[in-house]
């Protein structure tokens, strides 16, 4: 009976431990107001809302409570050269380089304050939080590598993304409405990259990471954005001749409207 | 009014693209050019990216050109014979140009060398024509008839043909490598090219005005319209939106200009092109020259879904 007693009890502390993974007890809910973002010819940004709440449960430690939130929005990952411009021969010319591989086309990281007081230099390099410690690898010679925060090329590149409002970082962006319920507003700029974009969200406590969850969004184009950008890549030759055709209509029809005689 | 442009990836003012075409077509009406030197530079101005803008810009000039040459036919003013050699060297040119473009954008040196040519062509054609404009209002004014020059070497080379509209006798092989050379540098820079094909085809080919500037225009409505062909199949640059406002400000703009050109003088008419060509090749000199805002630029390489 007691034997007995004792195995229901351990087969549900086992349950317990392979339906949450993590042996922490909260859980994340989130939403993003939209996804699935629509390029229309009048798009010119938007912002999207990520809602969501901690939940826990009767397992939590009951002194948890001032929870610590960041949000990684990463759009399609793409491969960019920055160039530096040097003075040759009396003209600026681009000559050192550096490749960026498979780095987000878009990126945005929110907290509800800065990274520095959420963990340690230490959490925050392995958790990536920040522009300076998320991971933009480099091919540096023959290896791939991130390089240190503070190289020319890697804080040209961030500047130059963030200057086109393409990466941000923001850490009041996060707002909690009451202790477990919180908020976020994704912006995104006119020239977005088309493509799926990752969001992750990470909840830390007391400096250390506590649990995590993923969702994602995607932007389209529709239409006839869609369309014509799909004809331009995959029909070349079709989309040449209807274009040829159409300014060979133009100069006619020009032609006839404007006949002086 | 906002409008997205599916393959410059961008939002741009409908309006303000409409008056660029509009303001570049009244220029290109006037001088009966088509005005590519100028609505490239506008364009990369204002944000699009140099290989998308040069890409558009071929099918802009190709309608243009089209609506001019029709009203050149209507008036005679083509000399078909010498369109047609013209033309063969032409097409060699852009399929030259399109592959070179191709290459300098793998090796990410494209847009030095866009301007680069820009200075080099541009501040070159337009001294000489500043200059040669000058001289011609002087000689008018001063009232002294040009002396007649004798036949250069030009006209001594073989493969001799007759030209009948235009009523010269003339080798074909300097006209096919004029045809080579506008239909590369229209390809690479994204213009037409009518700008240095009349003087050449006046100065060194002896072809007579009166069927100068409607050849020139067969000319570029030819490479221009298989420019817009190449750069669609090879490097999928060509907006066919973008293009398509340009075309409806263009047209519309050549109309005004084309009457407002036949009120200035032919030799005051040079002296304004030259002095034109000239300022938008200094205004890329001093882009090369002084030292840029930003030393750093981005680039992306490609995508991956």
């Amino acid at each position: 009976m007691i034997a007995r007693h004792h195995l229901a009890i351990l087969v549900l502390v086992l349950g317990m431990v392979f339906a949450i993974p993590q042996a922490n007890a909260e859980r994340l809910i989130v939403s993003v107001s939209n996804h699935r973002v629509t390029v229309t010819p009048n798009y010119s940004g938007e912002e999207l809302v990520l809602f969501g709440s901690v939940e826990k449960d009767a397992s939590t430690p009951a002194a948890r409570g001032n929870y610590d939130l960041v949000v990684t929005v990463s759009g399609p990952r793409a491969d960019m050269v920055t160039r530096r411009k040097e003075r040759k021969f009396g003209i600026w010319v681009n000559t050192d380089y550096r490749q960026f591989l498979q780095v987000p086309s878009y990126l945005a990281l929110f907290a509800n304050r800065p990274f520095a007081d959420i963990a340690s230099p230490e959490v925050e390099r392995r958790q990536q939080l920040g522009l300076d410690n998320v991971l933009l690898t480099q091919r540096v010679g023959p290896d791939y590598a991130d390089v240190v925060p503070n190289d020319v090329f890697r804080r040209a590149f961030v500047r130059l993304r963030s200057q086109r409002g393409l990466y941000r970082e923001d850490t009041s962006a996060v707002t909690f409405l009451t202790p477990t319920l919180f908020r976020t507003g994704i912006p995104l700029p006119a020239e977005v990259p088309i493509g799926t974009y990752d969001v992750e969200i990470k909840l830390f406590s007391a400096g250390s990471l506590v649990t995590r969850t993923e969702t994602a969004f995607e932007i389209v184009k529709v239409g006839f954005e869609q369309f014509v950008a799909n004809t331009a890549r995959q029909n070349g030759l079709v989309y040449g001749l209807v274009t040829a055709a159409m300014a060979l209509m133009t100069g006619w029809m020009a032609s006839i409207v404007f006949r002086k005689d | 009014m906002q409008l997205y442009l599916p393959i410059a990836d961008m939002p741009v003012n409908i309006f303000l693209i409409l008056a660029m075409g509009a303001a570049v077509g009244f220029v290109s009406g006037m001088f009966g050019i088509g005005g590519g030197f100028l609505m490239t530079p506008l364009l990369i101005f204002i944000g699009i990216t140099p290989a998308v803008a040069v890409a558009s810009v071929a099918s802009h000039i190709a309608a243009s050109s089209f609506s001019g040459a029709i009203s050149y036919w209507r008036r005679r003013a083509i000399d078909p014979a010498l369109a047609a050699v013209l033309l063969t060297g032409g097409t060699l040119g852009t399929a030259l140009g399109v592959w070179t473009f191709t290459q300098l954008r793998a090796l990410g040196q494209l847009d030095l060398m866009i301007a680069l040519s820009y200075v080099a062509l541009l501040t070159t054609v337009g001294a000489l024509m500043f200059w040669e404009g000058l001289r011609a209002m002087m000689r008018t004014r001063r009232g002294v008839v040009p002396p007649r020059r004798s036949h250069g070497w030009i006209h001594g080379l073989p493969l001799k043909m007759r030209f009948k509209r235009s009523k010269i006798y003339l080798s074909v092989i300097p006209v096919v490598i004029v045809g080579v050379i506008i239909g590369f540098i229209g390809a690479v820079m994204g213009i037409g090219g009518g700008f240095i094909l009349v003087p050449i085809m006046i100065y060194l080919l002896r072809v007579p005005t009166s069927t100068v500037i409607g050849t020139s225009m067969v000319l570029t409505l030819v490479t221009m319209t298989f420019a817009t062909l190449l750069h669609a199949v090879t490097n999928h640059l060509v907006d066919v939106v973008l293009a398509l406002i340009l075309m409806v400000g263009g047209v519309t703009g050549a109309q005004f200009g084309a009457r407002a050109g036949q009120k200035i003088r032919g030799e005051q008419l040079r002296l304004l092109l030259g002095l034109l060509v000239l300022a938008v090749g200094i205004r890329f000199a001093i882009e090369l020259v002084i030292r840029p805002d930003d030393l750093f630029t981005i680039r992306e390489t490609g995508v991956t879904e």
